[in-house]
């Protein structure tokens, strides 16, 4: 009985996170322009959607454009920034290291809301026109921490003689970085950029306050200001489900990885 | 003045992390060739020693020559030495091959020539046909032999090996120190080995430095420092021994444990202080009471496999460690023989504890950086500055380490027969010298007091 219920309650739970999703993308199959209307089965909003037959399609395929440049920008410079970080924190002692790790923790917990206001005064008091450049470097701020979170366990776990062994071999200092620690480390940087990447991808409040004025707009800003305009463009509908669909293709991958390196893990 | 034969030379090199010193003022000399260990409990400064010969840290002071060129400030990468880890620090991405070819590579050997060395030492290491295997699926064992054969495929002119077989069972252990020993044979080039294992360094070196907390104890062939140890410390860490106060009487007579027993030591002068070193092995114990030159009754009487290990009091109540082949049950009266030869005497490294002081106030005084009560001093004006001595058997040492005068950790202990003599670490750094029947472990944290008519102030003589 108890087994019952808790396999009702997972249910219940399961329906009520995905059911928005399902909804849309159900109806993304359908010509109605209105959400929740059902006019028959049709794939016309997809083909509106690729041939950029539709209202405003023009500054929908600019804002996907934006979105994804942004957010690979921004999740490889963070990657390197982090990455470095985490190599620097890993070698501090101490007082400092800890002091560090708090402060890397911050940005994390820190509203989005408060993130994206300070930085948008701080751009303002630097006199830096706001566009491509505030929203990029907004977005390693607030990418960077999630990296150096990814990179530090590797280095945790890696043998701190590895490096000097291949100084020890004749390498240089550099060297040993390329051919040695980035190796290494390379699973926690993959993993730190797809976080940070998506990251960048779903943000809106730190987006929306330093944009500027220029009229840039990523994928979450245009869809906050069509909802605005009067109800969603029925292309976007399409567009959501390809995202989903998409990002759970990713998820699936990154899980099946893991576990055949689990599994050839345990069979040593 | 530069040996040639030398290939390392460590001149006066010092370390201090904090205010902690690890090295004191250290000097080694290499020979070319030479297997030399470097041995001492954790914490000795071995691992530090040996790190500074590979690069990874630089002395305060001192310098460190390899070849005759100094090498203190040249980075590892430059360095004609390879290291094996202790936890053998094989790349985990690289596999057995790669690992192995990694300093070739970096050294431009050409690709046909780096094939045929990696071959060469896999069968040294007998780890042909592993080529490919991934290094994380390999044993312990087998890790350690690519780490091997990783550093000695560089032919460097000297092979460092910190802890190598450290990770490895008791049987691996002993298969690999035959196979290091054969290994340092057929390549002829210089080793310096670190292990706090004394059977180990035993086994396996041509010289062994025993460290202890920085200092060197002694230097000397394998057989040397354990029949000849210089100091309490070296006899107590190298094998069991019975270490016990003595005097020498004159040349060739000692006494110690209450006999006068003939010796082969010469010069330490008449009735001279020293410590007395027997190994257990060395002290032959019969029935026949009669003809021995003392007798004892058998305490305890262990079987080891391939003697049996005896504890007995001895007729002037001491208390000595023996091992025979032939077994005395416990009670039995028996009698011992000590041959002169197996006596090895040693100087005392100190009969006294001794500070420098500084007088407070009439009767008190400031030393090992704290305020003791003294005796009323006349003598003396405060603020001067005088000597302090104070016997080992006159210092108490207490529980609460909050209710003595100073606080302090039991550093080392050894047992001399009939009591124990302690090194006390202050907290301060500075160390107490201490004789006392009672009972403490190595680490306990205790008080210490002095009675005021035991401390004993002299005028400082500059």
């Amino acid at each position: 009985m108890k087994r019952f219920f808790a396999q009702c309650y997972i249910w219940l739970l399961l329906v009520v996170l995905y059911a928005p999703i399902v909804f849309i993308a159900v109806f993304s199959f359908t010509e109605s322009k209105v959400l929740g209307n059902w006019t028959g089965f049709s794939t016309k909003l997809y083909t509106n959607l690729f041939t950029g037959d539709m209202q405003g399609s023009g500054s929908l395929m600019s804002a996907i454009q934006n979105t994804l440049l942004i957010a690979l920008v921004a999740a490889s410079i963070s990657t390197l920034i982090g990455t470095i970080a985490a190599i620097g924190i890993h070698n501090m002692k101490g007082r400092g290291k800890q002091a560090i790790t708090f402060l890397n923790n911050i940005p994390m917990l820190n509203p989005d809301i408060i993130t994206g206001v300070s930085l948008f005064l701080l751009f303002v008091f630097l006199h830096i026109s706001q566009g491509y450049t505030t929203v990029i470097l907004a977005h390693i701020t607030f990418c960077t921490p999630y990296v150096v979170l990814s990179v530090l366990p590797k280095l945790t776990q890696m043998n701190p003689n590895i490096y000097e062994a291949a100084l020890d071999l004749g390498a240089t200092p550099f060297y040993a970085l390329r051919k040695v620690l980035l190796p290494i480390l390379k699973p926690g940087m993959v993993s730190g950029f797809i976080l940070a990447f998506t990251m960048s991808l779903d943000d809106f409040a730190v987006t929306f306050f330093t944009r500027g004025t220029i009229g840039l707009d990523t994928l979450s800003t245009y869809i906050y200001t069509d909802a605005r305009k009067g109800g969603l463009t029925p292309e976007l509908r399409p567009m959501i489900t390809i995202l989903f669909v998409g990002i759970l293709a990713l998820l699936i991958i990154i899980n099946l990885r893991k576990a055949r390196a689990a599994e050839k893990a345990n069979a040593k | 003045m530069n040996n040639r034969e030398n290939i390392i030379e460590i001149k006066n090199v010092s370390k201090s992390f904090g205010d902690k010193c690890i090295l004191n003022n250290v000097s080694i000399s290499v020979k070319q060739g030479e297997f030399l260990t470097l041995l001492g409990p954790s914490g000795c400064g071995k691992t530090t020693l040996l790190r500074m010969i590979a690069g990874f840290g630089s002395p305060d002071s001192g310098e460190i020559l390899i070849n005759g060129t100094d090498i203190t400030d040249m980075p590892p990468h430059e360095r004609p030495v390879n290291t094996v880890f202790q936890r053998y620090a094989l790349f985990p991405h690289l596999d057995v091959y790669e690992n192995i070819a990694f300093g070739l590579k970096l050294h431009k050997v050409p690709e046909d020539e780096i094939d045929k060395r990696v071959r060469k030492v896999l069968k040294m290491v007998s780890m042909t046909d592993y080529e490919d295997r991934d290094v994380e699926s390999l044993s312990g064992g087998q890790q350690q032999r690519v780490a091997i054969a990783r550093a000695i495929v560089n032919q460097p002119k000297v092979l460092l090996l910190d802890e190598p077989l450290s990770a490895l069972d008791l049987k691996m252990r002993k298969d690999m120190q035959i196979e290091l020993k054969e290994m340092h044979r057929k390549l002829g080039i210089t080793f310096i080995y670190v292990t706090h294992d004394q059977e180990e360094a035993l086994t396996l070196s041509d010289t062994i430095v025993v460290l202890d907390n920085g200092d060197i104890k002694q230097i000397g062939t394998p057989t040397d420092i354990y029949n000849e140890p210089q100091n309490a410390f070296v006899a107590d860490f190298i094998g069991e021994s019975n270490i016990l106060n003595g005097k020498m009487i004159k040349d060739k007579l000692v006494e110690f444990a209450g006999h006068e027993f003939e010796c082969v030591d010469e010069g330490f002068g008449e009735n001279v202080d020293v410590d007395v070193v027997v190994r257990p092995e060395d002290i032959y114990i019969t029935n026949k009471v009669e003809s021995a030159q003392f007798t004892a009754k058998v305490k305890s009487c262990t079987f080891k496999g391939v003697h049996y290990e005896m504890f007995v009091d001895t007729d002037k109540g001491y208390e000595l460690m023996i091992q025979d082949y032939n077994a005395f049950e416990p009670d039995t009266e028996v009698g011992l023989i000590i041959r002169p030869a197996d006596i090895q005497v040693m100087h005392k490294e100190r009969s006294v504890n001794t500070y420098e002081g500084e007088i407070i106030s009439e009767n008190k005084v400031k030393f090992l950086n704290a305020e003791w009560e003294c005796e009323p001093q006349t003598e003396f004006e405060p603020g001067q500055k005088v000597n302090v001595s104070v016997n080992f058997s006159n210092v108490d040492l207490i529980d609460h380490p909050e209710d003595g005068t100073l606080e302090g950790e039991v550093y080392f202990l050894l047992y001399k027969g009939n009591h124990y003599h302690l090194t006390v670490m202050t907290d301060h750094r500075e160390y107490i010298w201490v004789d006392t029947n009672d009972i403490w472990d190595k680490g306990d944290l205790v008080g210490i007091n002095i009675a005021p008519k035991d401390i004993k102030i002299t005028k400082l003589d500059d």
